[in-house]
């Protein structure tokens, strides 16, 4: 008797947690395998590349502390970016205001003359500042004259980085630095403390922790949370019932920028100590974050886990970059295929496929 | 330099300068037109550059350069037209990850070629006759390439064919009522992926005439933003083809006399300046669009499943 | 010759299946060559699912379709069309922005490639309007035209077709009784000229107006077919419901109190800057139900949308319980007191993704005991929702089902309970019982009589005119945003609503 496989295809009104986890685990190893082709066009053995990567992440101590160093600018743009995605603000813009919130933060470093206990918390404060300004002004944008937020935050990171290249080019500019073009180095004060022999500026990655947590309740637990998500899911519901879409637009946009800029405080004053090229600074956090938060199905709480699977990509990206000289731009390769098979495998969480055996 | 001449070498750099926005806008046009927003369009843009620029150099032979940019351009996005069409994925985050998919490959497998120079390049070409014309000669007639001027003439083209044409009225019913056309047993999947594709054509020959015609060098990222310049004024062109020849000529245009203030400004933030533009161009035309309501295509960006409009 | 007895469609055990719903249950139906042929049924018999299958929309899994005979594979509505299948949707498939032309043409192929010979298709369209008075301006843009010429388009885009077979889903729903009249004579002319249609309806006065045979389906089967001519309302009725039907619902006499609602001379735009509403005045007292009567689109959803807060007004005044509330924004109304139950349920009253628990304070989240300061008191939140659940017969698994996976009537009952919860002194009703069936509009309809004896003021406003007559102590007639008369609606004449609201003015005095 010969049997074949059917399958049916049914639509599935709630997808459950366990359903989201596979389906996404599915699309980032479907995106690796896709990865591996290109490695092997490249010329390069994506086995061994797997291999570095994994070593060089999660195989020592050095690396463990690289990916947790990565994680923590994901994790506090990510954290934002959720926010911003839950109202439906498409803010592509955490790269700019990561790089404006650096800015502030530098600016304070060098120039505010505040002592040394104060000077810290004041570049958090600035940096803050310096993300959320970024952020608002496509918030404002969008809300009074109707701007597509893709587009301006978009626009708006090139025009940040061509800031800050400015900045460090021209008044900015170190006298000490010796021709280079960065600002000088900030005082000791500005430094941000490490953990032991790496690189974890700790208190910054604390303070992703907790905002992912009270983000989190933020919007499970409170009035503005409750309006995030109205707004998000359905505007013209939101309209119907009152809320004002300025008012949440604005504090989406405070909150995702902000965080960002907090981000940009994070690498400067715990990696580079001072202010220079807008590469070095951000190796397109901003941009890697939407990938976080997305994965993370826009829950401040899930980006924890991804921010840091992010980072083992990241630091692995920087082993096989030193080992199998591959260029920079790998990451974006990683990070367009993940995205990819992570929003066509959303069909998965749509549909329930089942297969049977038909005689 | 006189007054004249100063004139006349920024309109004819504009319509240099132009022509990839133009063929960018055009193509994002058309797959708007048809209900599909693609925000991949740097990314496809930059896939074109890079095919484009090692076809021409292994072969020798720009035009063929040219072509499969186009052709990968094409190819490129039916990944956006499967997620967003078959799928029915998100197409802003669709576009998203082509654009970051078109960088990162370009990027790897680009880094070789950087620096090295192009056997041939498109020539340009002087209309013997018509570039003795006072004033408009040197601008259209002098120094231009035939791909400036196809790109020209696929305005009143694909402009004619949107508005006066079959194609036209079912690509703008697919964009606005696609249960109407679905229930006149129009292919609305179909209309879409070929909208898709003629913009990811035509993308991918924007990127291929940077590489091989404009700026003939491969250098990684050269599109610049390029693309999302592209998405902007798509709006600004309410999605009509004549305004996007319009808008594509004067964004270049103010592009180019912002090089002007060199003596002035310094060269970072004249970098700065199109981006800048291109919010102030959107700021300009939203007054307009917020009264009228009209212009967008009105399921722009939303899946069509029968049944479920 | 005459072929399996003169039926132009034949349908064998016809079954569709939807996730959860049996739509149409292995269904028969046979009808004649050049007949009206009413499918008679409640919201969510099977009735538009059938003739979608016939169209070639839907699939069915199992069954037969035969025309004249032939058996016919109707795989998309191309074939349909091929076969000489037209269907009138009841939601029109027109591109508002394309012109009346581009429209008929749209998705043909006249042999003449990617081009349109526009002199050629104007005068066969011109000829076909001519013939069966479906005159319309060719070249206007569809959404510039009234509801009743957007019709007319439909009709002459199947004609255009050269369809024997026409399908009108719903018709008259959008029409005034003078158009309804149009209408059926329209169809009556189409019939002669040898045409087939199928006629779907709900209502039982359209069929024994217009139809030669009807088929009653319920719960996606049918349960008779009969000759127009043999059969009464009553009997049409219990088929259709599969019990008694009580026409008339328990409505008390009415016990009129202190004014609630003034408006005076009220001016708004639509959402294309146009004049919707045109110096509307009227008073609305505490203890009765004001219905508004209209065709859509003459202002009567921004009447209700200016006085919810969620239109401005550019004149005008309006006052509630002597306040001036001109211009208040929507947030302000509901805390006055105001519940608006909004024509589109889904887009506008639920936020689908969300649960039953919460769309059901969606309108009072900032306030105790639901929440303090910023934080949510999800106990009470659980707690409301257990009551609104029980008081208005929700019918879902649990609070925390999300609202998209109800059913309409549930959805409408979730939006009353979160509406009606805190005895509002003014209620905006917009076609509250549209598409819900007769087990749900009944329940609707006493809910909305029980506020009206607790002394509520309504704002009914509606395109079922039955509805209206039903339900109102007064009734307001709106045409091109302005007010043609109220009329007492015991005493109320439906020839002379129907000539008002095709825009002749009310003669008697006012009220």
């Amino acid at each position: 008797m010969k049997r074949r496989v059917g399958f049916k295809v049914e639509r599935r009104p709630v997808a459950s947690g366990r359903v989201v986890f596979f389906v996404s685990l599915l699309a980032i190893l479907a995106a690796l395998v896709v990865a591996g082709i290109f490695f092997q066009i490249y010329g390069v053995s994506p086995i061994r590349a797997y291999q570095l990567i994994l070593r060089g992440s999660l195989g020592n101590r050095f690396g463990l502390a690289e990916t947790v160093r990565r994680a923590i600018p994901l994790l506090l743009c990510g954290v934002g970016l959720t926010i911003a995605f839950r109202a439906l603000f498409w803010n592509i813009g955490a790269e700019g205001q990561l790089l404006m919130g650096a800015v502030a933060a530098a600016g304070v470093a060098l120039f505010s003359g505040l002592p040394g206990p104060l000077l810290l918390p004041a570049m958090f404060i600035g940096g803050f500042l310096g993300g959320a300004a970024w952020g608002l002004i496509p918030a404002i944008l969008k809300v009074i004259l109707g701007l597509n937020d893709v587009i301006t935050t978009l626009m708006m990171n090139y025009i940040a980085i061509y800031f800050v290249e400015w900045l460090i080019h021209g008044p900015w500019k170190g006298p000490t630095a010796r021709g280079f073009a960065y600002t000088d180095t900030f005082p000791r004060a500005a430094w941000l403390p490490t953990l032991y022999g790496t690189r974890i500026h700790w208190p910054t990655l604390v303070l992703g922790l907790v905002l992912a947590v009270v983000m989190y309740i933020l919007v499970t637990r409170t009035r503005s949370g409750f309006e995030i998500r109205v707004i998000g899911e359905n505007p013209n519901a939101a309209r119907f019932a009152g809320i004002s879409q300025l008012k949440t637009t604005l504090l989406v946009m405070l909150i995702s920028g902000g965080f960002a800029g907090l981000a940009g405080v994070g690498e400067i004053a715990g990696i580079h100590l001072r202010l220079l090229g807008p590469t070095h600074i951000s190796m397109g956090y901003g941009y890697t974050a939407i990938i976080v938060a997305w994965l993370a199905r826009r829950n401040p709480l899930a980006v924890i886990v991804t921010s840091l699977l992010f980072g083992v990509i990241m630091a692995g990206g920087d082993v096989i970059k030193v080992s199998l000289g591959l260029p920079f731009q790998l990451i974006n390769v990683f990070n367009g295929l993940i995205l990819f098979f992570l929003i066509g495998s959303e069909i998965l969480l749509r549909y329930k496929i089942s297969f049977f055996l038909r005689r | 330099m006189g007054w004249e001449t100063w004139i006349i070498t920024t309109l004819s750099r504009s319509l240099a300068y132009g022509t990839p926005l133009l063929l960018g806008t055009l193509g994002e046009i058309y797959a708007e037109r048809s209900g599909v927003l693609n925000l991949g369009v740097e990314g496809m843009m930059i896939m074109g550059a890079y095919s484009g620029f090692t076809t021409a150099y292994i072969t020798g032979n720009p035009w063929l350069g040219i072509l499969v940019a186009a052709v990968v351009g094409g190819a490129f996005s039916l990944i956006h037209a499967f997620t967003s069409v078959t799928l029915k994925a998100n197409q802003v985050v669709s576009g998203l990850s082509l654009t970051m998919l078109g960088l990162g490959l370009s990027g790897m497998f680009g880094r070789g070629w950087e620096g090295k120079p192009l056997p041939a390049t498109i020539p340009k070409i002087t209309v013997s006759g018509l570039s003795k014309i006072p004033f408009l000669g040197p601008i259209f007639f002098e120094g231009q390439n035939l791909i400036v001027y196809l790109t020209i003439l696929l305005v009143p083209l694909l402009w004619y064919i949107l508005y006066r044409t079959r194609i036209g009225i079912t690509i703008r019913s697919v964009g606005e009522s696609p249960a109407t056309a679905d229930s006149l047993g129009i292919n609305v999947d179909r209309v879409r992926y070929m909208c898709v594709l003629l913009g990811g054509i035509l993308a991918g020959m924007a990127g291929g005439y940077l590489s091989v015609a404009y700026r003939p060098a491969w250098t990684e990222g050269m599109t610049a933003g390029m693309g999302w310049i592209v998405i902007a004024l798509t709006i600004f062109a309410f999605w009509n083809p004549a305004y996007g020849m319009l808008g594509a000529y004067l964004f270049a245009a103010l592009y180019h006399l912002s090089y002007r203030l060199q003596p002035w400004v310094s060269p970072e933030l004249l970098k700065a300046m199109p981006y800048a533009f291109a919010i102030l161009v959107l700021i300009f035309v939203s007054r307009g669009t917020l009264q009228k309501r009209m212009g967008a295509p009105a399921a722009l960006s939303l899946p069509y499943t029968r049944g479920e409009e | 010759m005459d072929n399996s007895e003169g039926y132009a469609i034949e349908l064998r055990g016809i079954v569709k299946r939807f996730p959860g719903v049996v739509a149409n249950d292995g269904i028969d139906l046979k009808v004649r060559r050049g007949e009206i042929h009413c499918l008679l049924g409640e919201n969510g018999a099977g009735k538009t699912t059938l003739m979608r299958v016939l169209y070639g929309l839907y699939r069915p899994e199992e069954g037969e379709i035969i025309l004249n005979g032939q058996p016919v594979h109707m795989t998309s509505p191309r074939a349909a069309l091929n076969h000489h299948v037209g269907m009138v949707h009841q939601h029109f498939r027109l591109v508002p922005t394309l012109s009346v032309e581009e429209n008929i043409v749209l998705g043909l192929d006249e042999g003449t490639g990617p081009f349109v010979n526009f002199r050629k298709t104007r005068e066969k369209i011109s000829s076909i309007a001519n013939e069966y008075g479906l005159s319309v301006d060719l070249q206007t843009k569809v959404w510039q035209l009234a509801v009743g010429q957007q019709q007319r388009v439909e009709i002459l885009k199947a004609l255009y077709r050269e369809v024997d077979i026409l399908i009108m889903d719903e018709p008259t729903s959008v029409l005034t009784p003078q158009e309804v009249d149009q209408l059926f004579t329209t169809l009556r002319t189409l019939v002669d000229d040898g045409l087939t249609i199928i006629f779907i309806t709900h209502k039982l006065d359209e069929v024994m107006q217009v139809s030669d045979r009807v088929t009653v389906l319920r719960k996606g089967k049918v349960v008779s077919t009969l000759p127009t001519a043999e059969t009464d309302k009553p009997t049409l009725a219990r088929l259709m419901v599969g019990r008694e039907v009580v026409f008339r619902l328990k409505k008390g006499p009415i016990k009129r109190r202190e004014k609630i609602l003034e408006v005076n001379d009220l001016h708004a735009l639509n959402d294309r800057g146009l004049p919707a509403l045109r110096g509307v005045s009227f008073d609305l007292f505490g203890g009765e139900i004001l219905g508004v009567a209209g065709v859509s689109g003459n202002g009567q959803y921004e009447l209700a949308e200016v006085l919810t807060g969620l239109r401005k007004s550019i004149k005008g005044r309006v006052f509630l319980a002597k306040k001036e509330v001109t211009n208040c924004s929507a947030r302000e109304m509901n805390d006055l007191n105001v519940a608006h139950i909004p024509a589109e349920r889904i887009r506008m009253g639920i936020v689908p993704a969300l649960s039953i628990r919460e769309n059901l304070i969606l309108k009072k989240y900032r306030r105790p005991p639901f929440s303090y300061r910023e934080f949510l008191d999800n106990k009470e939140i659980e707690e409301n929702a257990h009551r609104a659940m029980s008081d208005y017969q929700i019918a879902a698994p649990s609070y925390e089902t999300p609202a998209k996976l109800l059913s309409g009537g549930n959805i409408q009952k979730v939006i009353l309970a979160r509406e009606l919860s805190e005895n509002p002194s003014l209620i905006v009703a917009v076609h509250p019982t549209y598409g819900l069936d007769i087990g749900a509009t009944e329940q609707v309809r006493q809910i909305l009589l029980a506020q009206r004896e607790r002394g509520a003021a309504t704002l009914l406003i509606s395109e079922d005119l039955e509805e209206i007559m039903t339900l109102s102590d007064r009734i307001l007639v709106i045409f091109n945003g302005e007010v043609m008369g109220i009329l007492d609606a015991e005493s109320a004449d439906i020839e002379e609503i129907g000539l008002m609201m095709a825009g002749t003015r009310h003669k008697g005095e006012e009220l």
